[in-house]
Parts: structure tokens; sequence; C-alpha cells
């Protein structure tokens, strides 16, 4: 199976380690991610100005790229790319003024439509492999690895573009028991990390981390799965410096779902690219057993 | 803390461009504070989210634009989730944090970022960070 890949920015800079993993569990579920040509910057976040119509050319412009392809369906992994595609996605579907606009602005193109259906790598393994295919793959079942499943907010909110409509979100529960692993629910799961006030307030953000850092750990869970490389930067990069000022915090590491599901595919620890994440994780994981550490 | 409320008081020009901007009718508000109990940066806040949607209703500018509250959002949406009047609190947020913007009053400047953030943090950090808290 083939399908269309928007990787963002991020993943071809700071989240290697999310992009490689990704494509390598992909490929031993036999699907290729073939990467959008001439993609752009979606602009990472959704213009929330009414009579902000320019901040909507660029995702706009990446999904009129995925109709030039011949698609009608594009993937990502970064949670935030996927909220502001799919949001410009809404506008372009629901609003024939704004949409005629946008493809009067964009005169070089062929006008776009909406058709594209835009989907979170969680709910493409779910409705395009399947949690039993992903079952049968698994050479090194997690088991007895308690996940802390971090959906944060992109994922989810609003409620028209969550990759999981249902009453009770589980996309991401699945997903980790798919593994074999357990899912360990806690308070904190969908609560805002903080995003880029990290840059603009700091300390700000490192409060937010820390609540939710203090929720996975009270339910004992030994490890933290991500998807969005602000929330992996904010949980996972600083943690260390959120630790070093609340001494009684234990460390709990943080990792993105796709080197959790190439673990557990058993492929070569390589395509992980552990190198990527704050050294203290791989010592952790060789402490959980996941990965082979020099004593 | 008191607060004068007047026809004096009132800035129909503030009111109309937030309405425009965020595209909410915020006046339906009927201020019950769900907004506040969910917001994670509410602590922070020299006003709460509440305030300010009541502020915004009664045209008080210099309330609510000299506030911090605004630039401690991080449009996580969880106030709009919860909002039992179904109202988009991160676009009138995001309209007040525009009125300063549009005057070139930047809150984030790019070039004073130390070396070190701009070297660390992911490129999405960057790129949010500049289209929420820059014009």
């Amino acid at each position: 199976m083939k399908t269309l890949y928007y990787p963002g920015c991020t993943l071809k800079a700071k989240a290697l380690n999310l992009d490689a993993s990704a494509r390598a569990a992909l490929a031993a579920l036999d699907v290729e991610l073939v990467e959008l040509e001439r993609w752009n910057c979606c602009g990472a976040v959704f213009s929330l100005a009414d009579d902000d119509l320019i901040r909507l050319v660029a995702p706009v412009r990446d999904l009129a790229r995925v109709v030039e392809m011949g698609g009608d369906e594009v993937v990502t992994t970064c949670s935030m790319c996927y909220n502001t595609l799919a949001r410009a996605n809404e506008v372009v579907r629901e609003d024939e003024e704004k949409r005629d606009t946008l493809n009067a602005f964009m005169e070089e193109e062929p006008d776009y439509d909406g058709r594209v259906n835009v989907l979170h790598l969680l709910t493409f393994l779910r409705d395009r492999v399947g949690w039993d295919t992903i079952r049968s793959k698994v050479q090194k079942p997690l088991e007895g690895l308690k996940v802390a499943p971090y959906y944060g907010c992109t994922l989810v909110r609003p409620a028209s573009v969550s990759i999981d409509k249902g009453v009770k979100r589980t996309v991401f529960e699945e997903f980790i028991e798919a593994l074999g692993a357990r899912a360990v629910p806690f308070a904190e799961d969908t609560n805002c990390c903080s995003s880029y006030q990290v840059v603009s307030n700091p300390e700000a953000a490192e409060e937010s981390a820390s609540r939710i850092l203090g929720s996975a750990l009270e339910q004992e869970a030994d490890l933290i799965a991500t998807s969005c490389p602000l929330c992996e930067y904010n949980l996972g990069a600083k943690q260390s410096e959120i630790r070093e000022k609340k001494q009684d915090m234990k460390e709990i590491p943080t990792l993105y779902f796709t080197q959790l599901l190439a673990m557990a595919l058993g492929l070569d620890e390589k395509v992980c690219r552990f190198d990527l994440n704050p050294e203290w994780v791989r010592e952790s994981l060789g402490t959980l057993g996941l990965v082979e550490v020099d004593s | 803390m008191s607060l004068q409320i007047s026809d004096k008081t009132y800035d129909p020009e503030f009111v109309q461009k937030l309405e425009e901007i965020s595209g909410e009718n915020f006046h339906k508000c009927m201020q019950c504070g769900t907004c506040t109990a969910a917001c994670p940066m509410e602590e922070k806040m020299e006003e709460s989210p509440r305030r300010i949607i009541l502020l915004s209703h009664w045209g008080l500018k210099e309330k609510v634009t000299d506030s911090n509250t605004v630039w401690l959002c991080a449009t996580c949406q969880t106030c709009y989730a919860r909002c039992p009047r179904g109202i988009d609190i991160t676009k009138v947020m995001e309209a007040i944090r525009q009125l300063s913007l549009r005057e070139n009053e930047n809150y984030v400047e790019p070039n004073k970022i130390s070396e070190e953030t701009l070297g660390d943090v992911p490129q999405i950090a960057l790129v949010s960070c500049f289209r929420r808290h820059t014009s």
C-alpha cells in the first residue's frame, strides 16, 4: 500500500527521529510513505482571525499538491501540522466565499475544493492498516510496559478535527495495546503542554509540563508516548530542567509513538534515532529492558 | 476592585473590531466561568478568561489590552471545548492580540530570542510563536 505523506518542517530538522521511525515502521507494515512534492510549511498553527485569509494559503496549497499528485488522502505525523491542515481544509469545504477568494488568490494553481482527506498517522494505522495486522507483525511485544498516551491539544481540539470522534477517545490507547503494552489513563492526557509559550513565557511553560509529567507519574506510567515535536520538547527535552527545580520528581522518558512502533516491530534500533532524544532517555529505556545498554 | 462603567467608558469601535476579527458573538457569554476553570494558564493571568470576555462586552478596551491574559493563552482550545454557549474564546483572544500586533507592537521580538533557544527548540515552536506573537 502507498499513501501520500506530509512530513512538515520539524520532521526534516529537529524531529528526524519521528520521521525516520515512522518511515521504517510503515515500511515494515508494507506501507510506503510517498512524500508530497513541493510541499511547504503549513504555518504550524491555524489562523484564528476571521479576516486573515492569507494565512490559509500555505496549508491549502499543500492540500492542492495532494490533488496534483492524483491523491485524495494525505497522512501526517506531526500533531500541529495535522491540526493546521485539517482546519484549513474545513474552511475550504464549509465556506464558499473564502474558498473562492483563496482560489482566486492562488491563480497559478488549479482550484482546490476541499476533497482531500487529512489523516493523522494514528488514525491511518487504525483505519487503513488495522490493529490486527499490526498485532500480527509485532516481533517484540512491549509486555508489561505501562505507557501513558499523551494526546495534547491539537489531535483532539476542536472536536470537528479530533482524530477520534467517539464519545470516549481510544485510538492512542488501542495503538499502545496493539503493541502488547498497557495503556495507562492519566488526568492530563489532553491538557496543554503550553506549546509555543516555551519561547515567549518559559516559566509558565515549565509549570504546564510539570503538571502533565506529574500526572503520568502518579499513575505509575513507565513512559509517555507523544506525537507532536513541540509536546515532545516541552515534556522530554525540558524535563531535566524541570526535575532540577522539583527535586522530588522522578524521571519519566518520553518517546514518539512511532519509536515505540518500530521497537515493537523488532526493527534495528538505528531507525529510532534515539540520539535525537535527550541523552538520559536511552539509559532509561535500558532500565526498562527496551534497549541494550552497556553496563 | 471597582470599575466605572458608563456610556463614556464604552468603546464601540473596539467592540466592533473584536466582533469582526474574531467572527464570534461573545455577547452571549453568561459568565459561568467554565473557561477560567478549564484554562491551564489562568493562575498567571492578570484577568481571567471569563473577565476578559466581560470587559470586552463592556467595551473597556484598555482594561482588556493592558492585561497579560491574551499573551499567556496558548490557544489550546480547552475553553472552547467546554464553553456551554459554544463561544470560541480562543478567537476572541486572537482578535485582542491582533489589535496590538496590527499596530506593529510585537509581543516577542525575534531578534531578542537567545541563540541557545533558537538552536534548541523545534521549528514549529518558532513558527507558531511568531504567528501568534508578532505582526
